[in-house]
């Protein structure tokens, strides 16, 4: 340690360039989980439908995506379809991956959702005369809300620190950024100890927000 | 001449060290990250408020921070300490201690979820505290959340695959040498996916079983 000079200077100068990093790595894991909730609520169902087929092909993104590190996904994306003719930027690779596993996850967690609230709920509003949207409208999708929020604010966190790999792939987010620029400074450590300062401060955020939201919309009544 | 050949059995050895070194450091990852993970959880379950806001600090700058980022660093940081580690040592390290916060967390939720009553009981049979802990918390404690062990073990195993970024040669990089080589992405992908399927899918199968009948 004797011999090291830390130089902060080169850092402070390109602050900008690592903020529009971190904007990258906030655009690209905010964009991931709004396709990968579409696309969850569709495999949650075909995981829970009667038509074989919808089952199966669910079923197998769930598991694939489950089942394989990031890492493998993102490389299936940026080399492996290249070889169907497919070539896709750093960015457009490793926000496709991050959708893939996301909805798998996010999958599983509003089926678990669902099917945590009793049969008997449903019929009980039924037969006070509520038709199938108010059930699903005031009943079900309400205390179903609760339950999956707080592994979704979850699944956002991670995507946010997932969307590192970028750096293998040359995408220019947070820690590609940091790559790049400390590659023609060689101030290695400065520059990722201070993006993994950023890290840090952008996931309490999030979870910050996400307490706050929690506050106001369920009043306190998470369970 | 052509630069790049095809895939041949002579490969097999090579990339059968990468599955080799896959498994040595996720097994070392995860039974390091245990024994720490358990003893700080049990330290977080015992202790009061001044110690879990700084024990629980540390836990979450280690949760907070990419692995990735962290894996560089620490190899930066001891190479310009001085120090230089292998590939392996530094991975493992990293490894262990982002186990660790995961760990903790699991065996904390475990030993809070044994109920006083039982600890007071098994204290008036005569049992001292360090008995309670050995043959009730430990072992009742752990039992109720091995499904999430489980979990985090299987995470490992996944996560295992950034220590390739500090140059350990596990299973993804010897794929991308292989595929800078032979210039055959797809199929030695497809292969390397098909590993970590095989491993990781029996592990999340026999988790939800396991969840299943303690439900009932």
């Amino acid at each position: 340690m004797d011999n090291y000079e830390f130089h902060w200077n080169v850092v402070f100068d390109a602050f900008p360039q690592l903020l529009t990093g971190a904007y990258t790595t906030v655009h690209v894991s905010v964009l991931s989980m709004l396709i990968g909730i579409v696309i969850a609520v569709l495999l949650a169902l075909g995981k829970m439908s009667k038509t074989k087929a919808f089952y199966h092909i669910s079923n197998v993104w769930i598991e694939i995506a489950r089942n394989t590190p990031a890492l493998f996904l993102i490389y299936m994306a940026y080399f492996g379809l290249g070889a169907y003719g497919i070539h896709l930027s750093p960015y457009f690779s490793v926000l496709s991956a991050l959708i893939f596993i996301n909805s798998g996850y996010l999958a599983e967690t509003f089926r678990g959702g669902f099917q945590s609230i009793p049969q008997t709920q449903y019929s009980a509003a039924k037969s006070l005369g509520m038709n199938n949207l108010k059930v699903y409208r005031y009943i079900i999708l309400p205390q179903m809300f609760r339950r999956i929020y707080h592994p979704m604010t979850n699944q956002f966190v991670w995507s946010i620190l997932m969307s590192s790999l970028g750096i293998l792939v040359g995408m220019e987010e947070l820690s590609g950024e940091t790559q790049r620029l400390q590659s023609t400074s060689f101030r290695t450590l400065e520059f990722f100890i201070v993006a993994a300062a950023m890290y840090f401060v952008i996931t309490k955020l999030v979870l910050f927000a996400s307490s706050l939201i929690a506050k106001k919309v369920f009043k306190g009544e998470l369970s | 001449m052509n630069l790049f050949t095809p895939l041949s059995w002579n490969d097999t050895g090579f990339i059968l060290t990468g599955i080799l070194n896959t498994v040595y450091i996720s097994v070392v990852a995860i039974v390091i990250g245990s024994l720490l993970g358990l003893l700080v959880g049990f330290l977080r379950a015992e202790s009061n408020k001044t110690v879990n806001v700084i024990l629980g600090t540390f836990l979450d700058v280690l949760r907070s921070v990419p692995l990735i980022i962290q894996l560089i660093l620490f190899s930066t940081f001891i190479g310009v300490m001085g120090f230089p580690l292998p590939p392996f040592f530094a991975g493992a390290i990293v490894l262990s201690l982002y186990t660790m916060a995961f760990m903790s967390e699991v065996f904390r939720s475990g030993f809070n979820s044994v109920p006083v009553s039982m600890i007071k009981a098994a204290r008036s049979l005569g049992m001292n505290y360090l008995q309670t802990v050995r043959y009730i918390r430990i072992p009742i404690g752990m039992r109720s959340v091995f499904p999430s062990w489980l979990g985090v073990a299987q995470s490992v195993i996944k996560d295992s695959a950034l220590v390739s970024v500090i140059g350990y040669m596990e299973l993804l990089r010897t794929a991308e040498q292989l595929i800078s080589r032979t210039q055959q992405p797809l199929m030695i992908l497809l292969g390397v996916g098909l590993f970590y399927f095989m491993i990781s899918y029996p592990l999340s199968r026999y988790g939800k079983y396991v969840e299943r009948k303690m439900e009932i």
